[in-house]
């Protein structure tokens, strides 16, 4: 059984953590490790050997509440929080208690945000990585200025932008965007200078007129690179869209964890962390499938 | 169609960054191709066959000379010359009919006439089925002879062939060869094919071309006056080789 479960990659786990591990990766493998998990039998095997830490942390969890081990007050059981979790989601919007039935409404205002920042970061961030990429004159102009942006913080931005934008979602926008669009820009980038010579020059004999090389090769050889900066601005998105909520912007998932810290709240503490945790996964989870479908030429490189 | 190449007193210096000098790949290159020729240019490693080949193409330009196809100055690349390159060059990107019909749409053919001449090709190179496939997903053989058809389906001038089986096994490259062969036999496409296989040179060739190591210069040329098919295990293909194997020789123990 060891050796059959072993065929089970663990690649399914954190593959975010992977990418950004290295900035300038190709595109994940996740799709060949979905055709593997498709022995059946072996890979049902696996899937719930995965399953037993994260049950038996949430085990351990609930007995250390509920056996007063821990003072619930500091660790609330996972039980109290998911009660928590319920009123936050279904409960009757009171003025009296700011977390009964805003859950909804504040995951909207945080997807928003992001979407919007992102947008912006990948529209901008892929056409001009891939101009800086492949012309010299557009990165002997506008790299420089990146090269010195980018080691600033992206949190460093934040007192800036609120005292520029004001307590509204522009302040949230505009550093989610800032902060996505670094590795959008430096993965375009990369990718379109790694374009291939003999690919440019095999457009060249068949046919491609020069400046429609940009577009015909150099876009597509870049796929793959922009798409490991699209996820990883991703990622960024949604750890800004956090941070400018708890200190800028009224609404939002940032906004409910640190009102929920005002008000000593662990259990909606830990609702709002799992509420932004899934919502960070099921972006991701969206934005690989889209890739999956555009990059499956992709998979042999 | 067919073409004829001439190159006149062609030279190329390059600085090679590896070695840190001025290096002088070509060195006063003269040859000529006539219209519907198998060329074959047979030389050690590094000799400038490829460089020779790039010029032609329009890749790099000379250091000095030039290069002509029917009288007119090669200034650039275009699709009357096809090039076959050895590392395939296919674009991963795209399906193995995207990839033969890149050239078609580019010149801008109506969509049926496209549609028509891939499925031609296609066929031609015994691809049926293969098409919806994209390049990772095939072996090397397949590959060379998608690129082959994806140039030829564009109808050049001239064909040019860069070592174009020397990253495949054995057995596929006899094949290629013969099926490259069969190709030339039906359209008569001037062909300018660069090798460093003794047997390949003969096996394809009008004439071979024997060049000097660096820097290029024509050594020798060998007019293969041998039917084809040609039959590499006949007493007559083995004297060309010998002469030809004496010739490369020499060049590679002078280095």
């Amino acid at each position: 059984m060891a050796t059959g479960t072993d065929l089970t990659p663990a690649a399914g786990g954190e593959p975010a953590a992977g990418a950004a591990a290295s900035p300038v990766g190709v595109a994940p493998a996740a799709p060949a490790s979905r055709r593997r998990a498709k022995r059946p039998g072996l890979a049902r095997l696996g899937d719930l050997r995965k399953l037993i830490v994260p049950v038996a942390v949430l085990v351990l969890w609930q007995i250390a509440s509920s056996t007063r081990l821990v003072d619930p007050r500091f660790l609330p059981a996972p039980t109290t929080v998911l009660d928590a979790w319920g009123v936050w989601i279904f409960g009757e919007r009171s003025p009296l208690a700011w977390y009964s039935g805003t859950w909804a409404e504040y995951v909207f205002l945080s997807t928003r945000r992001v979407l919007e920042g992102f947008a912006c970061a990948a529209a901008v961030g892929v056409f001009l990585g891939v101009l800086i990429g492949w012309s010299r004159l557009v990165s002997d102009l506008v790299d420089p200025l990146i090269q010195l942006v980018r080691p600033i913080p992206m949190t460093a931005w934040l007192p800036f932008a609120t005292l520029l934008f004001g307590i509204q979602d522009t302040a949230a926008v505009f550093l989610i965007a800032m902060g996505a669009f670094f590795p959008i820009v430096v993965n375009a980038t990369a990718g379109a200078q790694r374009t291939p010579r003999i690919l440019l020059r095999a457009a060249l004999m068949l046919g491609t007129p020069p400046h429609k090389l940009l577009y015909r090769v150099v876009l597509p050889a870049a796929l793959p690179s922009i798409f490991t900066g699209l996820r990883l601005g991703m990622g960024i998105a949604w750890v800004l869209v956090i941070v400018s909520e708890m200190l800028a912007v009224k609404g939002g998932l940032g906004y409910s964890l640190w009102t929920a810290y005002q008000f000593q709240r662990m259990d909606l503490i830990i609702a709002s962390m799992f509420s932004v945790g899934g919502l960070g996964y099921l972006f991701d989870r969206i934005l690989v499938a889209i890739a999956g479908r555009t990059l499956r030429w992709a998979q042999g490189l | 169609m067919a073409a004829q190449i001439e190159c006149r007193h062609l030279s190329k210096v390059f600085y090679d960054l590896a070695e840190g000098r001025e290096v002088v790949a070509l060195a006063d290159f003269d040859l000529a191709i006539p219209n519907g020729e198998f060329l074959t240019i047979l030389g050690p490693s590094g000799c400038g066959k490829s460089t020779l080949l790039n010029i032609v193409a329009g890749f790099e330009p000379p250091t000095s000379g030039e290069a002509l196809l029917d009288g007119q100055t090669i200034r650039g690349p275009g699709f009357d010359r096809g090039v076959v390159f050895q590392e395939y060059a296919l674009f991963p990107w795209l399906t193995v009919q995207q990839n033969v019909e890149y050239g078609l749409r580019e010149q801008g053919l109506p969509r049926a006439e496209v549609a028509r001449r891939s499925a031609h090709y296609l066929r031609l190179a015994g691809l049926e089925g293969a098409e919806r496939r994209y390049p990772h997903e095939l072996s090397g053989g397949m590959k060379q002879r998608v690129a082959l058809i994806r140039v030829l389906a564009n109808d050049p001038k001239i064909l040019l062939m860069d070592e174009p089986f020397a990253a495949v096994d054995a057995q596929t490259r006899t094949l290629l060869q013969r099926e490259l062969h069969r190709l030339w036999e039906e359209t008569h496409k001037t062909v300018l094919f660069v090798t460093h296989s003794v047997d390949e040179a003969l096996y394809l060739g009008d004439r071979v071309v024997v060049m000097t190591a660096r820097p290029g210069r024509t050594k020798a040329v060998l007019t293969v006056e041998l039917p084809r098919p040609r039959d590499p295990t006949s007493d007559a293909f083995n004297a060309y080789r010998r002469e030809a194997t004496r010739l490369i020789e020499e060049e590679v123990q002078f280095r």
